[in-house]
C-alpha cells in the first residue's frame, strides 16, 4: 500500500534524520561507557567493577541472539498455512 | 456478612449475571464489579481465614496472607483496566467469561487447600478457553480446543496429586510441597503446565495470539501468574526451578526475534518473563521471593499494556503481522506513546516499574553466585529489550511506512492504556508503593548509581546492536511464516503418526486376512464339512427321530447304570 501522496512529510520520514538519531545513539552509548570510569561500581562479581562490562555484554549478546535466531529460522521456518494443510 | 463472601466471588457471580443486565446498564455493571470486588478484598485483614468441613475433609476456602494479597490486588487492578479496555465490545460471551475468569483466578489465589484450588483452577481453564473461542475463527476454534485439553490436563495432575497427598498425610492444606513424593511431583507438573515450563509451554504461543483483541489482554494476566503464585506457595526454594526458569528466560527470545505475528512475539516474551519469576521462586530467599512477586505484579501491568497496544493495532488495522505493519505512529500517536512506556517498563529502563522489580531477582541470583543463571538472566534482560522493547514498537509503529492509515484507538482503549502506563511509571518512580505490598519487608535501593548505570549501559548497547543490525541489513526481515515449536509434536507429528498408524494397521489386517484365506482355505473347508451349515451336526432333525434317539440314549444309560450296580 502507498501512503497518501497529499500527506505532510514527518520529521522521521527524512532518512537524514534517522541517521541523526542513530549517531545520537552511538554518542550516548560512548558517553555511558565514559561515565563508567567515573561511577563507583557495586557488584557481586569482579567483572562488574569494570567500566564497560554491561555495554560489551549487552552488545555482544544481542548480536549473538540475532545471528543464532537467523540460523534457527532456516531450520524452523515453514509456510504460514503449514498447520492448516 | 460481607466478609463471608470469598474474594473473587463478586466478579464470578457478577460475570454469570452479565446476560441478565440490560445493555445500556452493562458498562456500569462491568466497571462496578472489579471495583466492588477489590474494595471487598481490602476489607479483609491479613491472616483472615475461613475453614469448612466437607464429607469429613478439612478445607480452607479462604486464606488471606502476605503472599496471596499482592496477587489479589494486582488481579483486581488488571481486571479493572482490561474491562475499561474492552468496554466498546458488545459480546456477552467475552464480557461474561472474562469476569468469571478473573473471579476464578482471584478466588484460586486465596484458596487455602488443594481441593478448593483445583475447583477454581479448572474454572479458570474453562472460562479462559471461552475467550479463545470468542474470536470465532476456525484457527481460534482449533487452538482453543488444544488449549482447553492442556489446561484441563493441568488440573487433572493437580487433582491426582491432591488426592495422593490427602491419602498420604490426611491433609489437603496448600502448604509447601515436596518433589520427593509422587503427590508433590504431580502437583508440580500441574503447576508447571500452567506456568509454561519448557516443552510444556507451547499452548501460550499457540492459543493467546488467536483470541480477540481484548480477550488476549485478559488471558495474558491471570493463568500464568496464578501458576507463579502456586509455585511460590508450594515450591519456594526448589533448586530445580532455577534451571527451569533460566531456560525459560532464554529460549523464547530466539523465537521472538524471528516471529512475525507481534502478539505471538509477546506470548514468547511472556514465557521469558515467567522465567525470571520461576528463578526467583527457585532461590526461595526472602529477597528472591519478593522479587518474584514484585515482578509478577509489574509484569501484569506492562505486559498487559503491550498486549493492549497490539490489540488496538489489530482492532484498527485488522492485523498484527510485522510484515504488514509499519509507520503507524502517524495514525495512532497515543497508542504508540503508551506502547513505548510498556516497552520501556518490560525492558527495565529507570523510572518505570521493571527497573525496580527485576533487580531483586538478579541480586538474589548473584548473592548465591549462581554464575550460569546470572549470565543467562542478564542475557535475557538484554534480549527482552531487543524483542519486546524495540521490536514490538519498531515494527508496528515505525520501520518502513507500510502505507496503512487508520483511526486512533477508541477512547476507552486509550484510557486503559494510559492508566496502565501511569501505574507503571508511578511504581517506577515510587517503588515503596509496591515494596510495601510484598510478602517480606523490602529495603532494596534500586536507584543506586551503579545499578542505574549498569542497566542503562546494558540497554543502550543492546539498542545499538539492534540499530546496527537493522541498518546493515543483517537483521532478519519480518516475513509471513510459522516457526516450528513444541506444539509441532501434537499438531503435526502426532496426527500424522496416528493417521499412518491406522493405515498401517488396516494394511496389516488386510494382509493377514489374505494369508489366512489362502493357507487356511482347505482346513476351513474340512471344518465346514464337519460342523458347517451343511454338516451332519448342523442338520435339522424331525422331532420323532429326536425322540427315538433320546429313548435310545436313555435305555443305554439305564443299562450301564444297572450293569454297574449289579456287578
Amino acid at each position: 500500500m502507498k501512503p497518501p501522496s497529499d500527506e505532510r512529510q514527518r520529521w522521521l520520514d527524512d532518512p537524514a534524520h534517522v541517521t541523526l538519531i542513530y549517531r545520537a545513539l552511538v554518542g550516548t552509548c560512548l558517553v555511558l561507557v565514559g561515565v563508567g570510569f567515573l561511577v563507583a561500581h557495586g557488584g557481586h562479581f569482579w567483572w562488574e567493577e569494570s567500566a564497560g562490562f554491561y555495554a560489551v555484554y549487552g552488545f555482544v549478546s544481542c548480536v549473538t541472539l540475532v545471528l543464532i535466531a537467523k540460523g534457527l529460522r532456516r531450520v524452523l521456518k515453514r509456510p504460514e498455512d503449514y498447520y492448516d494443510r | 456478612m460481607i466478609a463471608s463472601i470469598p474474594p473473587g466471588w463478586i466478579l464470578l457471580i457478577g460475570g454469570l449475571l452479565v446476560p441478565l443486565i440490560p445493555r445500556r446498564a452493562r458498562p456500569v455493571w462491568l466497571l462496578a464489579l472489579p471495583i466492588a470486588s477489590g474494595a471487598h478484598l481490602l476489607t479483609l485483614p491479613l491472616g483472615f481465614q475461613v475453614t469448612a468441613s466437607w464429607l469429613g475433609i478439612d478445607l480452607m476456602p479462604v486464606r488471606v496472607d502476605g503472599l496471596s494479597l499482592p496477587f489479589g490486588v494486582v488481579f483486581h487492578l488488571a481486571a479493572l483496566l482490561a474491562v475499561i479496555y474492552a468496554l466498546h465490545e458488545d459480546d456477552l460471551v467475552q464480557q461474561g467469561s472474562a469476569l468469571v475468569y478473573s473471579g476464578a483466578a482471584v478466588a484460586a489465589v486465596f484458596a487455602g487447600d488443594l481441593l478448593t484450588l483445583f475447583v477454581y483452577w479448572e474454572l479458570t481453564a474453562v472460562a479462559s478457553a471461552l475467550l479463545v473461542f470468542a474470536a470465532r475463527t476456525p484457527r481460534a476454534r482449533s487452538a482453543g480446543l488444544r488449549y482447553l485439553v492442556i489446561q484441563v490436563a493441568s488440573g487433572a495432575f493437580l487433582l491426582a496429586g491432591a488426592v495422593l497427598q490427602w491419602h498420604r498425610s490426611g491433609s489437603l492444606a496448600f502448604t509447601p510441597l515436596s518433589l520427593g513424593t509422587l503427590a508433590g511431583s504431580l502437583v508440580f507438573l500441574g503447576f508447571g503446565i500452567k506456568c509454561a515450563f519448557p516443552l510444556l509451554h507451547s499452548w501460550v504461543q499457540d492459543a493467546y495470539p488467536e483470541s480477540t483483541a481484548t480477550g488476549t489482554v485478559f488471558l495474558s494476566v491471570f493463568t500464568t501468574k496464578l501458576a507463579v503464585y502456586a509455585l511460590a506457595r508450594g515450591y519456594a526454594g526448589t533448586p530445580l526451578l532455577i534451571g527451569i526458569g533460566a531456560v525459560m528466560t532464554v529460549f523464547p527470545i530466539f523465537y521472538a526475534v524471528i516471529e512475525n505475528d507481534l502478539r505471538r512475539v509477546l506470548a514468547y516474551s511472556l514465557i521469558n518473563q515467567l522465567g525470571f519469576m520461576v528463578v526467583g521462586i527457585g532461590i526461595g530467599t526472602a529477597m528472591a521471593l519478593n522479587g518474584a512477586v514484585a515482578y509478577a505484579f509489574c509484569n501484569v501491568l506492562f505486559e498487559g499494556l503491550l498486549f493492549m497496544a497490539m490489540g488496538a493495532v489489530l482492532y484498527r488495522t485488522g492485523t498484527v503481522k510485522g510484515s504488514e505493519l509499519g509507520g503507524l505512529y502517524k495514525s495512532m500517536p497515543w497508542t504508540t506513546a503508551f506502547c513505548i512506556v510498556g516497552a520501556a517498563a518490560i525492558s527495565g529502563f529507570p523510572l518505570v516499574n521493571g527497573f525496580i522489580s527485576k533487580p531483586l531477582i538478579l541480586d538474589a541470583v548473584a548473592d548465591r553466585h549462581l554464575l550460569i543463571a546470572w549470565f543467562a538472566l542478564v542475557f535475557a534482560s538484554a534480549g527482552v529489550f531487543h524483542h519486546a522493547g524495540i521490536k514490538i514498537p519498531f515494527f508496528a509503529f515505525f520501520a518502513h511506512d507500510s502505507g496503512v492509515r487508520c483511526r486512533e484507538a477508541p477512547f476507552n482503549m486509550l484510557l486503559a492504556m494510559g492508566a496502565s502506563a501511569a501505574v507503571c511509571i508511578a511504581i517506577g518512580i515510587a517503588p515503596g508503593l509496591l515494596y510495601g505490598l510484598l510478602p517480606f519487608p523490602e529495603s532494596y535501593r534500586p536507584y543506586a548509581p551503579s545499578h542505574v548505570l549498569a542497566q542503562t549501559q546494558l540497554l543502550f548497547w543492546a539498542g545499538l546492536a539492534f540499530a546496527w543490525l537493522v541498518r546493515s541489513g543483517i537483521y532478519p526481515k519480518e516475513i509471513p511464516s510459522v516457526n516450528l515449536d513444541a506444539d509441532w509434536t501434537y499438531r503435526h507429528v502426532l496426527p500424522r503418526s496416528v493417521r499412518a498408524g491406522v493405515a498401517r494397521w488396516q494394511e496389516a489386517r488386510e494382509s493377514v486376512a489374505g494369508y489366512a484365506r489362502r493357507v487356511w482355505a482347505p482346513v476351513a473347508k474340512g471344518v465346514a464339512l464337519g460342523v458347517g451349515p451343511d454338516s451332519a451336526v448342523a442338520r435339522t432333525w424331525a422331532t420323532g427321530t429326536a425322540v427315538l434317539w433320546v429313548v435310545f440314549f436313555l435305555a443305554l444309560f439305564l443299562l450301564v447304570y444297572h450293569l454297574r450296580y449289579l456287578s
